[in-house]
Formats: structure tokens, sequence, C-alpha cells
């Protein structure tokens, strides 16, 4: 499932009406640069701007066409947040968001992110609108971007992601399960015959045995029409099963991402590692023997100074507190990177590269 | 991927719409039912009055003053003008209903409109907005139609004019207060996110989901909407004589309170019943709509 | 909490404001010239403009608004046309009788709603329950003018006990506790507390239903708690609440007592305010509505307060 060199996707039947490509597949689908976003907090007497919560701080990454990047980290991370960036439904502060090859807010305009870029929300229930029929739902978005035959573009959707449309069509969302609600999403996503699907927790709130069907027609998807995912979810297993590579949020910043097999068998930032820790094993031999993570992670209204995941950590040294350490590959041009001073020889942590994670 | 778990199969008959529902529910609920026919039959009757066979509303006798209930010819009595009780309340219901449920018609719509903005584009808009409404809220809602009204002067039109404003502000707080609810909901995030304007947000997704619980606030305003309207009419305010109208009616009456007492309660007895009717009909469309308060 | 008091206050200011805006505004959209009233019919247009420049008139609005706020400051609220006295003295003579009606009709209704509401919600789906919200339901519906009229007619005219108008023997204006007095508060207080009795039943009623079928009072009753102490612990959550519904009912009250105050000849605001609007007398309109209108807000800032001291939860949101 999971590969580690770059793909170079026989570029697949997409999506009828799916926007043409632009780049060449070489362009990844989507360059992320120092996204940030800051939310003010309102308070005091005179209910004026008291603070702010960094929730995503000069997040960078890269998504290739056709492959599936996970995102991983605790709630509060900034995971949603950057997801709703992406899509244009938060407003970014700076940073640069570049999709096939074009600059949002440049070349490229907001309407047309939006006819490459759709999302999944998590909670089934307040994601379909409950007076509207689930065909009507999926055709909704169509309809909007005058794509041709919106009902008969809904109705195929609704057969392929398993859902018959002649039974479910004039159905309205309370009739259904959640799983199939969850469906319904995936198809009103695709219903815009999307370059870049955003899964935003979709999975999480569904029955494990529903959970892997939704997995597998997510996988079969992807493949048949080409598609590109960034998948955020909390659950390292299901990431694992369904990324190419992982990328790791602490507090609104990026400290680790690598190819999934890469960061399976060997996490280069202590919080990474952590959270690995912290996952059941079904294997009695390989039993948690790192110490679980301790406390909540800090307010993100006041983030700790340095490397923000210092508080927590247990290596920590003089040089974290007040330096905030780069995203920087482990080996000179490889694709695991963290954002660690222990990887950093002249970063001046007394640690620093004496191996002690493994 | 075709074959899906039999568990996760549908179980509900297919297609019931929201508004069948309700339907369904209004129709199993007897109280309600009554109450719906006695505000028809009032509506109906006022509006077809002329053809009713009753007396003239408007043509009194000197002699014939304050006839008590039961007198033949005049089975409701005579005001105390010698004009016809049954046919003076009839008529008169023309003026209250119509005085009593058109601001909340009114304020329905623009109240309803307002909140709706505001609780949908937040921000600036909202304070705006919000903040006027909270300076209205200053005012109980009797005090601020009687200061309308008795600085605009007695009249149709006036006393329209300022119930509507009285009951802007509370429909426009709960439009706001439902709106911004279903705003933060994913389905109107994953709506925006497909490319809709603002406009087509509003009207296919937010709209359907406020409407009823704005609808049915606006219905339990009804009664005291009727019993303010008749009060203005009351204080001399509202309707102008010879108008018959209840509120005006009971005043007028206030003069005969030791001659024929129970004749003198009739108008305001009609009052009673037509709000007692409406803030029941109100509940039963709540249930119906299952709309929590 | 002295922060939250003073949070509130801060912003209850803009709301003062505004209401002071619209009190402004009622004597502006108030049809025909103001001067008619003072100018002799056949008043030359110099001696208009004279008299205009006199009153302030000529001058814009904002003008004429900022000159009016600073009389206010001083306690000026012009003159009343038809008595020439000042404003302030007549408003809160009458304010004063006014309050005296509101808080009797308080005092009747607050408790009554309260039992009321209690039996029904401990007794839900029950006879107790559905008479009590019968009651609650003719109670809120009933045309609280025309409910003056009936118990008028039962214990004035029919049975005698009780007059049907004025404050006092005689027309007397000087209140004072005693029962010639306190016989004519009977007939108006129990009018005006019909319709808070309806609304504080049925608020109690819906309080106490949610709150005794919470989780937390089967984990009182689980642990042997008596009966009597578990409806302490519920009352207690429900005070808040009900204490700010009757805090507004309160205000209500005040305002309502206007149709109340007409049908029993009150010597009140609201029977000076029908007098303000009959004679035309729009300083006096203006004057009366204001200050019913900051008391009310007065009142919803001490409901919060006091909400906020109960209840610990209301700070922090």
């Amino acid at each position: 499932m999971s590969v580690t060199e770059p793909q170079t996707p026989p570029l697949p039947t997409p999506l009828a009406d799916s926007a043409p490509d632009k780049g060449g597949p070489a362009q990844p689908l989507l360059i992320v640069r120092d996204l940030q976003k800051y939310f003010p907090v309102r308070g005091g007497i005179l209910g004026g701007k008291k603070a702010v919560v960094q929730a995503v701080d000069g997040v960078s990454f890269e998504v290739r066409k056709g492959e599936t990047l996970g995102i991983v980290g605790e709630s509060g991370c900034g995971k949603s947040t950057t997801a709703r960036l992406l899509i244009g439904l938060l407003e970014k502060d700076s940073g640069e968001i570049i999709y096939d090859g074009q600059d949002l807010g440049g070349a490229l305009s907001l309407r047309d992110l939006r006819r490459g870029v759709q999302m999944v929300f998590q909670d089934s229930y307040a994601s379909l609108n409950p007076r509207l029929t689930i065909e009507d739902s999926i055709a909704f978005g169509a309809r909007i971007q005058g794509l041709s035959d919106p009902v008969g573009r809904a109705r195929k959707l609704m057969d392929r992601v398993g859902l018959a449309p002649d039974r479910f069509a004039q159905r309205y969302p309370h009739e259904v399960s959640g799983g199939q609600r969850q469906r319904i999403n995936i198809a009103r996503a695709l219903a815009m015959s999307p370059r870049l699907v955003v899964l935003d927790e979709a999975v999480s709130a569904l029955d494990k045995s529903v959970e892997a069907q939704v997995l597998n027609l997510l996988a079969d998807l992807r493949r048949e029409f080409g598609l590109t995912y960034i998948f955020i979810s909390h659950d390292l297993n299901v990431v694992r099963y369904i990324s190419d590579r992982i990328l790791v949020m602490y507090l609104g910043e990026v400290v680790e991402i690598a190819p999934v097999d890469d960061i399976w068998s060997s996490q280069a930032h202590p919080y990474t590692k952590s959270l690995f820790s912290a996952m059941p094993s079904m294997d009695p031999d390989n039993r948690t023997k790192e110490p679980p993570l301790a406390g909540d992670p800090p307010n993100p209204i006041n983030p700790p100074p340095g490397c923000r995941f210092h508080t927590r950590c247990r290596f920590v040294d003089s040089v974290c507190k007040t330096k905030v350490p780069a995203l920087r590959p482990l080996t000179a041009g490889g694709q695991h990177m963290a954002a660690c001073h222990l990887h950093d020889l002249g970063s001046g942590h007394k640690l620093a590269g004496k191996d002690v994670l493994s | 991927m075709t074959a899906i778990d039999p568990l996760d199969m549908p179980v509900t008959e297919a297609g019931k719409g929201y508004w069948s529902g309700v339907g369904a529910r209004l129709i199993r609920d007897p109280l309600t039912l009554i109450c719906m026919s006695v505000i028809a039959l009032l509506i109906l009757s006022a509006i077809f009055a002329p053809w009713l066979g009753l007396g003239d509303p408007y043509k009194g006798s000197m002699i014939a003053r304050l006839k008590p209930i039961g007198t033949p010819g005049h089975i409701l009595g005579t005001d105390e003008q010698g004009r016809d009780m049954l046919a003076r309340l009839i008529y008169g219901g023309r003026l209250t209903l119509f005085i009593g449920l058109t601001p909340v018609v009114l304020a329905f719509f623009i109240g309803g409109t307002l909140g709706i903005v505001a609780g949908y584009a937040g921000g600036w808009v909202n304070t705006l907005i919000m903040r006027t409404v909270d300076v209205f809220f200053a005012f109980p809602s009797v005090l601020l139609a009687i200061a309308i009204s008795g600085a605009l002067g007695a009249g149709i039109v006036n006393s329209l004019v300022s119930l509507t404003i009285v009951f802007i502000p509370p429909l426009t707080r709960v439009a706001e207060a439902v709106t911004s609810g279903v705003r933060a909901l994913d389905y109107i995030d994953a709506a925006r996110a497909s490319g809709a304007s603002a406009l087509t947000v509003i009207r296919v997704h937010v709209i359907g989901n406020v409407l009823s619980p704005i609808f049915v606030y606006a219905t339990s305003l009804t009664s005291v909407c009727m019993i303010l309207a008749a009060g203005l009419s009351f204080l001399g305010i509202g309707v102008r004589p010879p108008e018959p109208e209840w509120g005006l009616m009971l005043n007028t009456l206030r003069s005969a309170i030791y001659v024929n007492p129970w004749l003198s309660a009739l108008p305001g007895l009609m009052i009673f019943i037509t709000s007692l009717c409406l803030n029941l009909l109100s509940d039963g469309v709540r249930s119906a709509m299952n709309v929590r308060d | 909490m002295f922060s939250y008091f003073l949070r509130r206050v801060i912003l209850m200011l803009p709301v003062a404001f505004g209401v002071s805006v619209i009190c402004f505004l009622l004597v502006q959209i108030a049809p025909g010239d103001p001067l008619t009233a003072i100018m002799p019919v056949d008043a030359t247009a110099d001696e208009q403009a004279a008299m205009r420049a006199i009153y302030g008139l000529d001058k814009p609005l904002p003008i004429q608004y900022a000159i009016w706020i600073g009389n206010l400051a001083h306690g000026d609220m012009g003159k009343s046309i038809a008595t020439g006295r000042p404003v302030a003295g007549e408003v809160f003579g009458a304010v004063n009788n006014s309050l005296l009606l509101a808080f009797s009709a308080a005092v009747i209704a607050f408790p009554i709603g309260i039992f009321l509401g209690f039996l029904a919600g401990y007794f839900r789906d029950t006879w107790i329950d559905r008479v009590v919200t019968a009651i609650s339901i003719a109670g809120v519906s009933v045309p609280n003018y025309w409910l003056g009229i009936v118990l008028v007619i039962i214990f004035s005219v029919n049975l005698g006990w009780l007059p049907s108008m004025g404050a006092g023997p005689g027309g007397s204006q000087d209140w004072s506790w005693d029962w010639l007095h306190m016989r004519h508060l009977v007939l108006p207080a129990v009018t005006l507390a019909v319709v808070p009795i309806g609304i504080v039943a049925r608020t109690v009623r819906a309080l106490a239903g949610d709150l005794l079928t919470q989780d937390f009072v089967l984990a009182l009753y689980a642990k042997g708690m008596s009966r009597g102490d578990v409806l302490r612990h519920v009352a207690r959550n429900a005070a808040a609440t009900a204490l700010s519904v009757m805090g507004l009912q309160l205000g209500y009250l005040l305002g309502g007592s206007i149709l109340i105050e007409t049908v029993f000849n009150w010597p009140g605001s609201g029977f000076l305010l029908s007098n303000a609007i009959f004679q035309r007398d729009l300083p006096l309109l203006q004057g009366t509505i204001l200050v019913l209108a900051l008391f009310f807000v007065a009142m919803n800032l001490i409901v919060d307060v006091a909400q906020a001291a109960i209840d610990p939860r209301i700070k922090r949101s």
C-alpha cells in the first residue's frame, strides 16, 4: 500500500470534467509554504483583542500528484485549521498555497481552487443538510460549479460509493446510517470532480467495521479516479493504512514528515516517538516500554519559546528553550525530515547526534 | 466495493419529507385542531360578515341603548349607542385580527431577514444589527408600543407601524441565534467549499433549517400582539371610533359598567378567546414542528 | 465579581445611549410642528422663527439632541406643556406609585408562580401538571385590562367589597399604609399579577421538570439523601434562571402597569403617560418613557449581576 519512492503515477483517468493538469506529473499538486493563521481571542472589560491563538504557525509541506499525505497530531494541534485553510474556508494570514503550480490569490482564484480541492468532514450528522434529499445534497456542488447533468452525476457517484440510487436518492440524511452518510459525504466531494480531497477525520466517528469499508472505498476511489488525498486523523493505524507519507503536527507546527515506512521504523522527533509508543500493540512481545506522554499540550495562546515541545520532552536541553529548530532532512537530500535539535550536530544540544531515540 | 454490510441497510420508509411529518402530527392533535378551527371561524366570519344577515354595526338607536344579552332582535344586546353587539363583535374581528396579526407577519419577514443576515455574516454586520436590537430590548414591549403609538397618534397605520417595530427585535434575536447555530455546522462549510455564493448558501442550506424555529417563535408572539393591538385601541391610541374593534369597544362600554356589566365585558372575552386559541395553536405547532425552546 | 460588574456597566452604556436617542426621536416622529401647541394660531412667520430659536428648534438634530442630553444631565427634562410644571417632578411622583403597584403585584405573583410551577414540574404528566399548565396558559393569554374590568364588575359592582378607582379615598394622591388606601391596591395588584403568575409558573415547571430528570438528582437519591435535601439541591440549581425571569418580569410589570393604571385610574406613570398622550404633551411623554426605560435597563443590570453572583458559570462565559 505504501510507497517510499516519489510516485510518477500512471496519470489516471480523472473524473469526468476534472480541471486539466497544468504543471505535469513532476509538479507537486499542492505546495504549502509558511502557512500562518492566528485567531484573536477577545476578552477583558471592553471585549477587545486580548491575545492570539497561534493555530497554524509557519507550516510548509508538499503533496505530490496521486499520493496520500497523512496528517497526525493531538487535538488542537492545528490539523483541522490547516485543512480549512487549504480549501479556502478560512483565510490565511500569510504564507503561500500553490495548487498545481498556481498561487492562490495570484494566478489562482478561490473559485478555481474550490473546483480542484474538496473536503470530507468528520461529523457525518452535521455535514449533511437535514432538509435536502441525498441526491440534492450530492448534486448541489456540481450545480453550483455549472457542471453538466448534476443529478445524473449524483446518481452515478451514489452507485459508485455503494448506495443504490433508486433506493437512496430521495431519502433524507436522518434515514440512513452513519457509514452511509459518510459515503454520501464522499460522493458529494467527488461530485465536483476535484483532484485533491482533504479528508478531515473522515472515518474517526465510524464503527471499526464500517471504518474499514469506508477506508477501502477511499483507496479504490483514489486509484480509479487518480485522486490525491490529504488524510487527517489522530488514529495512527488508519493513517498508516491509507497514507504514502505522514506529517506530524504539534501546536501549529510541523515537527516531522516522512514516508510511512520510514517513520514507522524510526521516529526522528521525540514527540512522534511518544505518539507511536502510546499506540497499543497486538503483539505481547512488543510491550509499551516508553513512558507515555504526560500532561496536556501547552496553551496555544502563549506557546513556549524555542521548540514548542520542550515542556514535555524527555531530552530537553537549554538550547531547546531558546532556539526554534528548523524542519530539515535527516540525511542530505533525504525524504525524512524532522524539526529537532537532536538531529542538528551544530545545534549545541548535548545529546545531538547521539541517537538517543532508537 | 459495491457490497455493503447488511447491518448497514436502511430500515425506514423512503422519502419522508419534514413537512409531511409536520402535517401528520398536527392532524393527530385534537386541541390544536379545535383552536385552529376557532381562529379560522373568527377570520372567516369577519371576512364574510356582510353576508351573514347581521344588523348594521354602525347604525345606533337612542331608544335601544344598552339592551341586555338575550333581547329579541339583539341576541347579544346593544351597546351604549344602541348598535347591535353581535354585529359589532363579528365586524370587530376584522380590524382586531388584522391589526393583531399583521405586525407579526411583517416583523417575521423583516426581523427574520435581519437575524439571518446577522447570524450568517457575523463580524461587524452582526454587531451593528444586534447592538441596535439590544437597545429596543431595553423597552418592555407594552411601553414601546404605547410610546410609539402615543407619539404618532391614533390610527390603523400608526398602530401597525408601532407594533411591527415592537416585534422586529425579538424575531431578529431568535433568527440570529438559530442562524449562527446552523452557520457553525459542517454542511454550511461544505456548501461554501463548493463555491456557492453567500446568497445561494443562505437560500438552499440556511433558510430551510432556521425557518421552523423562527416561525414557531413568531406564532407565539401573535397572542401578545393581539392583546397589545386591542390594548392600544383600548387606550384610545389605536383604531378611531366609530369603527368596531374589540379593544375600542371595551373602552367605550366602560361607561356602561354599572348599567349592564356583563355586556360591557363581551369584547374583552372575544380578545381572550382569540388570544388563548393563538397561544394553544402556537404550542401545537411547536410540538408538531419538533422545535424546542 | 467586581470586574464582571464593571463589564456589565460598560456594556450597558451604549444601550442607555440608544434608549435616550429613541426617546429623543419620539418627539421628532410625532406629526405636526411642536410649536403649534405653544404658539397662538395667528403668529407671524417672524414670531415663529423667534420662538424656534428660543427652543433651539432651528438647529440640526444632533445639536438639539446634545442640548437635550445636556439638560437631562442637570435633571432638567423640560416643562410639561399642559401643566407648565417641570417634567422630572411629575414623572418621579408617578413612578413611585407605579413601583408600589408593580412590587405589590410581584409579591403576589412570584410565590404563587413558583409554587404552581414546582408542583407541575414535580408531578409532571399528572392531572396536577395539566391543571397548572391550563392556569398558566390562561394567565398569559388573558388581556389584563379586560381582567381588571371583570374583577371590578365582580368585586366592586356586584359585591361592593373593594373600590374600583384611584389610590385612596376621595381621589387621594398621597399614599399611606392603612386599609383605607390599601384596599385600593388590591384589585389592580391582583390583576397585574396574573400574567407573571403564568410566566413564572411555566418557567419553574420547565426548570424543575428538566432538573429532576438529570443524572445528578438520581445520584443524590442513590447516595441516600432525603427527598427534602434533594429538592434543596434542585432549587439551588434552578435559582439563577428563575431569578432572571422574575427580574425581567418585574420590569415588565412596571411597563405593563400602564393599561392597568388606566383601568383603575391609578395615579402612576401609566396614568401620566395616557394623559400626556391625550394632551399631546410630548415633553411629558418623552420624560416618562425615558425614566421607565432606564429603570428597565437598570433592572436588567441588577438581574445579570445577581444571576452571576448565584451561578458561577455565568461569569466565565
